[in-house]
């Protein structure tokens, strides 16, 4: 087992020999204007690539740079420099072939649940007599069936995060880009959600190139066949660790926790670091 | 609370206070009936009015122009309402222009409306018209650009872009705050239409207004006519606007002011 924690990420870490990742970053640097007119960096010099079928969390403090991560690979923001890649090829605008489960569920008000995800449906080109059917497929999937008439806001967090997750299944992505989906969720309601992301994603034919975002140790090793482990702003990969834990995975699994373990001390030092630079001690 | 209780919960005030006016005006006008007739006499007026046909024509006539400048003024400030929240630069600009528009009250453009377009029917509806299109124009300006930018985000990465993002996302998601804009946009329109109506009148024109002008020292007529606008304005903003309002609230789960 590879992956001692202190090993920096090299930039390439190919799975086969010239087998083309899904998702490539090379060199990204995201930088900002602040309103006082500073320039702040969001990501520095961020390389990483994402396999075809992998679940990859990224792991870091909040304002590490994860959600602009996140937001670039969707396509609604762009590098200030680097390389984004998909199959290869330069990501364009956003579309529906990389689905974002956003932090909070962004389901449409106006739209009831099956509504939400029959507007999935029509924009990916599915006849209109077809979508009732095929968005009740989606939602039986998540166990929101019974819901379907409901409007959003009268939904649980969890169950609007259910509808939002049948929502970025049912326009058949290659990708699924999530943004800490579960943090505002109850710890009860968190780990039912995340069993059944897992269920869903391992369920699939052909399963889907996952990037999630959290700050969760637990969670990203839970979910994660690899985690990259991001430091304070600015926003560098500090750490890479396999999880090679078989699933379906048990959260009290006697690997995930010294895993999780470690990670966390990990965590814990960067944070020391950060703090003896901010107050100079 | 059952549905009966909660609207007799609603209806015990303002009933409360319409018994209140009545019984003020009973009283005042007893004791000096030739300033203020009483309401008896002010509904046989209307009575009359609306048997022989007066009433309910110049209602109709006086409709008619509302609805001429009301859906000009919804197309024109819709229009430079979306314009103005898709440029930043033309928001800070014409944005103010607009707002410095829509503070002129509404008679004030009576002149230049007589002087363009004579005393005629056209002047009266120009009047409401810039009465109330500044309105519609900053609420549709304000209601788009408060559109969550998530939602947004979310409707781009299913795959919404250019006017498809606009039909299916950005308009559904500002139309409570456009609806409201519209309801305020209606009272500023009726009231320019009655000014408009008050000052400019065509030889034989009809309206509520011009009702109004001609019913001269007749005040039973007067109070009845007076009547009608008020209630017709009640029961647009109500029912009208109100419902419409309620309801997309409802659906979305917003607060029921």
């Amino acid at each position: 087992m590879s992956g001692g924690l202190r090993r920096p990420v090299e930039p390439t870490p190919l799975r086969a020999q010239g087998e083309q990742p899904k998702l490539a970053l090379r060199q990204v640097v995201k930088a900002y204007r602040s309103a006082a007119g500073e320039r702040m960096v969001a990501l520095d010099d961020v390389s990483f690539d994402v396999h075809s079928g992998e679940f990859l969390c990224l792991l870091g403090p909040t304002g590490c740079g994860k959600t602009t991560i996140l937001n670039i690979l969707a396509g609604l923001e762009r590098p200030t420099s680097g390389e984004v890649l998909l199959d290869g090829a330069p990501i364009p605008g956003p579309g529906p072939d990389r689905a974002v489960l956003f932090q909070e569920p962004a389901l449409f008000p106006w739209l009831s649940v099956v509504g939400n995800v029959e507007f999935a449906l029509r924009l990916i080109g599915v006849p209109h007599g077809e979508r009732t059917e095929r968005a009740m497929d989606w939602l039986e999937k998540v166990n929101m069936g019974r819901f379907a008439n409901a409007q959003p806001h009268e939904l649980s967090a969890g169950m609007r995060q259910r509808a939002a997750l049948a929502r970025a299944l049912a326009c058949d992505p290659d990708v699924l880009l999530a943004d800490e989906p579960f943090g505002a969720l109850d710890a009860q309601a968190r780990e039912v959600l995340q069993r059944e992301l897992e269920r869903v994603w391992s369920e699939g034919e052909t399963r889907k190139t996952f990037v999630f975002v959290t700050h969760n140790v637990r969670e990203a090793t839970f979910l994660a066949d690899r985690v990259l482990v991001m430091s304070a702003p600015p926003g560098r990969l500090l750490e890479e660790q396999r999880i090679y834990a078989s699933r379906p995975r048990r959260l009290d699994d006697v690997l995930l926790t010294k895993v999780a373990s470690d990670i966390h001390e990990y965590l814990v030092r960067e944070v020391d670091k950060v703090v003896a630079r901010e107050t100079g001690t | 609370m059952s549905r009966a209780r909660r609207a007799l919960d609603e209806a015990g005030p303002v009933l409360t206070a319409i018994g209140t006016a009545l019984l003020l005006w009973i009283v005042v006008a007893a004791i000096w009936p030739s300033i203020l007739p009483s309401p008896l006499s002010a509904w046989r007026a209307l009575r009359d009015k609306i048997a022989d046909g007066t009433i309910p024509e110049a209602t109709l006539k006086t409709l008619i122009r509302l609805v001429f400048s009301f859906v000009a003024a919804i197309l024109v400030g819709t229009l430079i309402g979306m314009g103005l929240a898709a440029s930043d630069f033309a928001r800070r600009g014409f944005g103010k222009l607009i707002v410095a528009l829509q503070v002129i009250p509404s008679p004030a453009w009576i002149p230049l409306a007589i002087v363009w377009f004579g005393a005629t029917e056209r002047a009266v509806v120009f009047v409401a018209f810039v009465g109330a299109f500044p309105s519609v124009t900053l609420a549709t300006m304000a209601s788009l650009r408060q559109v969550p930018p998530l939602l947004q985000q979310a409707g781009r990465t299913l795959g919404a872009k250019g006017w498809a993002l606009y039909g299916s996302i950005i308009f559904p998601a500002a139309l409570p705050g456009y609806v409201a804009g519209l309801q305020q946009a209606w009272g500023f329109a009726w009231r320019a239409l009655m000014a408009g109506e008050l000052v400019v009148s065509a030889a034989n024109a009809v309206g509520l207004g011009h009702l109004l002008v001609r019913s001269g020292s007749d005040l039973a007529l007067l109070l009845a006519v007076l009547a009608v606008i008020m209630l017709i304005g009640v029961a647009v903003d109500l029912f009208v606007f109100g419902v419409i309002d309620r309801r997309i609230r409802r659906r979305r789960g917003l607060v029921i002011a």
